[in-house]
């Protein structure tokens, strides 16, 4: 009973990681009906820069909320810096081409920024600066709940609250909706699409700029190839969900991570990342549409 | 009197791809008329209210209340007072009716002038006020139509591009719709009407053009073209 409860808090911590970042697809997949395959490298990149702004401000080791602050905000502000770029220079000079196109830009823009970071960062694993002190503040039995855990889970929910607000009480979330739902029609009401198409990328990146932090406190190494297999899972996740749904992709996420836990747990550490797959192809088999995703008709 | 012109529109031309939909229109649009664009399917209406909203790119010039906008941007369009309710209506169907017609005000600011609006629109279609709180997609054509019809009204316009909307609807609510959109002109709006039910648009315009695979073949007053030998025989099947 006590290990369930400990392989749960695991689950959702590290779930609600995947959802921040399973969004970010989500986001960018509902906009532009393209999955964003550099938005792993995106949230690799947003670790780095966590890195080299905590080194250049002296602060790797001085653990604390203000330096969990600076390191989100950094992140966050690069991740949408890159993203911006991202689109703007590769994504949207293809716009009107076919969507196979911007699929392989998207793949090639994600092994570019792979080998750019192992070209000026290094392929060494690097360690990331302590964000916060690890205590245990709550136990039963067993069973600890660490600081860690409840940040994680805090900033997880906070972000996705802000999310909220923004798609469904701001006039840009307002714009997303209705680009993501009809372009034309959304120009025809006055909306600029090209700006809010870069809105959802920035809202996206800063989504995974947040996990790369929430995932730097709980393990504290970075190498240029971290973004893969989480992108990989997140995005998993986000088909798992419906993809293009919010909801979806934070579901998806949280039973990710809950899943993963318990393979590992119960069956064998090594079926970890098979949790993944296994889901990806039992999705694709039994709903393709996922848990909340609508059946779109192609239109003609 | 002199009435100046809404639109005036000088060798438009739009091509998609290698296929040229308009080969160089010349029409004017003044205040207060309706306007009537007639024409068989693919003659390139659609494509005409595509380029006036600038949701299309095209080549010669338009101009608007005398500005020359034909380089502009769809949005700035529809904030100098273009509005364009489009083929198939573009309502989107998972938004509540609110939600639709808070879109359509999408450029203002002012929330009590908005309201206003709101109160004239929903006086104007009892229906929609009605509907207010339901999913946009589940409403019938006709109300759709006046929905997208009202989200229009939401944007202050100048001007309304309407793009066929008879299209799918049942003879009563079109003569529905039509009578609406007579009242909005006697009340000063000026329309520009795309059709394929050539019969109603020519009644209710003030003058029309025909168009025939991307041409202007033909211009006059609504009367005139009612009575025209080869419109009745290509358009009203007389
Ligand atoms: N998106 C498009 N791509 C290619 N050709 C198009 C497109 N839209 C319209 N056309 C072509 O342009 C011509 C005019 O079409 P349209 O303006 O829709 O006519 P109408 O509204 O009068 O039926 C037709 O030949 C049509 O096939
Ligand atoms: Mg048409």
């Amino acid at each position: 009973m006590q290990d369930v409860l400990q392989h749960l808090i695991n689950g959702i911590s590290y779930g609600s990681i995947y959802a921040l970042i399973a969004l970010g697809y989500t986001m960018v997949y509902g906009i532009l009906q393209m999955i964003n395959f550099a938005h792993a490298e995106v949230y690799m990149m947003g670790s780095y820069a966590s890195f080299y702004a905590a080194k250049w401000l002296g602060i790797e080791n001085s653990p604390g909320l203000s330096t969990l602050a600076i390191l989100l905000l950094t992140s966050m502000i690069s991740c949408s810096i890159l993203s911006l770029a991202i689109e703007r220079f590769a994504y949207r000079p293809l716009r009107k081409a076919p969507k196979i196109n911007s699929l392989i830009t998207a793949i090639g823009v994600s092994l570019l920024l792979q080998f750019l970071a192992q070209l000026f960062f290094g392929a060494q694993p690097r360690a990331f600066p302590t964000v916060l002190e690890n205590q245990t503040l709550w136990t039963f039995g067993e069973v600890a709940l660490k600081t860690s855990d409840v940040t994680v889970f805090g900033v997880s929910i906070l972000a996705m609250l802000g999310l909220h607000y923004l798609i469904y009480h701001t006039k840009t979330g307002q714009a997303m909706r209705a680009v993501s739902a009809n372009p034309t029609s959304a120009s025809l009401m006055g909306i600029n699409v090209n700006r809010t198409i870069a809105a959802t990328f920035v809202v996206g990146s800063s989504l995974a700029g947040v996990g790369s932090v929430l995932v730097g406190m709980r393990y504290p190494k970075i190498d240029p190839l971290m973004g893969m297999m989480i992108g990989l899972k997140a995005f998993v996740a986000a088909v798992l969900g419906g993809i293009g749904s919010t909801m979806g992709a934070v579901l998806g996420g949280l039973i990710m991570g809950v899943s993963e836990e318990f393979v590992a747990g119960y069956l064998s550490s090594t079926l970890r990342d098979a949790i993944a797959f296994g889901l990806l192809i039992g999705i694709l088999l039994l709903k393709p549409t996922g848990l909340f995703g609508r059946a779109t008709s192609e239109k003609v | 009197m002199t009435r100046d012109a809404v639109f005036k529109v000088e060798n438009l031309q739009v091509s998609y791809g290698p296929i040229q939909a308009l080969k160089g229109l010349d029409f004017e649009v003044k205040r207060g008329e309706i306007v009537s664009l007639i024409g068989g399917n693919g003659a390139g209406k659609t494509t005409t209210l595509r380029a006036l909203s600038g949701i299309v790119e095209s080549q010669g010039r338009i101009f608007f209340c005398g500005t020359d906008i034909s380089t502009m941007e769809a949005p700035s369009r529809v904030g100098l007072g273009i509005s364009q309710s489009p083929e198939g209506r573009g309502i989107f169907p998972q938004m509540s009716v609110l939600e639709n017609l808070s879109l359509g005000a999408y450029l203002r600011n002012n929330k009590v002038e908005i309201a206003d609006d709101l109160e004239k629109c929903f006086a104007l279609f009892p229906r929609i006020r009605e509907r207010a709180k339901q999913v946009a997609g589940t409403l019938s054509g006709g109300e759709q139509q006046m929905l997208a019809i009202c989200r229009c009204l939401m944007s202050r316009p100048k001007v309304l591009l309407l793009d066929e909307p008879s299209m799918g609807l049942a003879p009563l609510i079109v003569s529905q719709i039509f009578k609406i959109i007579v009242s909005l002109n006697q009340e000063g709006m000026t329309v520009l009407l795309v059709e394929q039910n050539a019969r109603m648009a020519l009644k209710i315009a003030h003058r029309a053009y025909v168009l025939e695979t991307g041409r202007i073949v033909m211009t006059g007053t609504g009367a005139e073209l009612l009575s025209n030998d080869s419109v009745r025989r290509a358009y009203l099947g007389i």
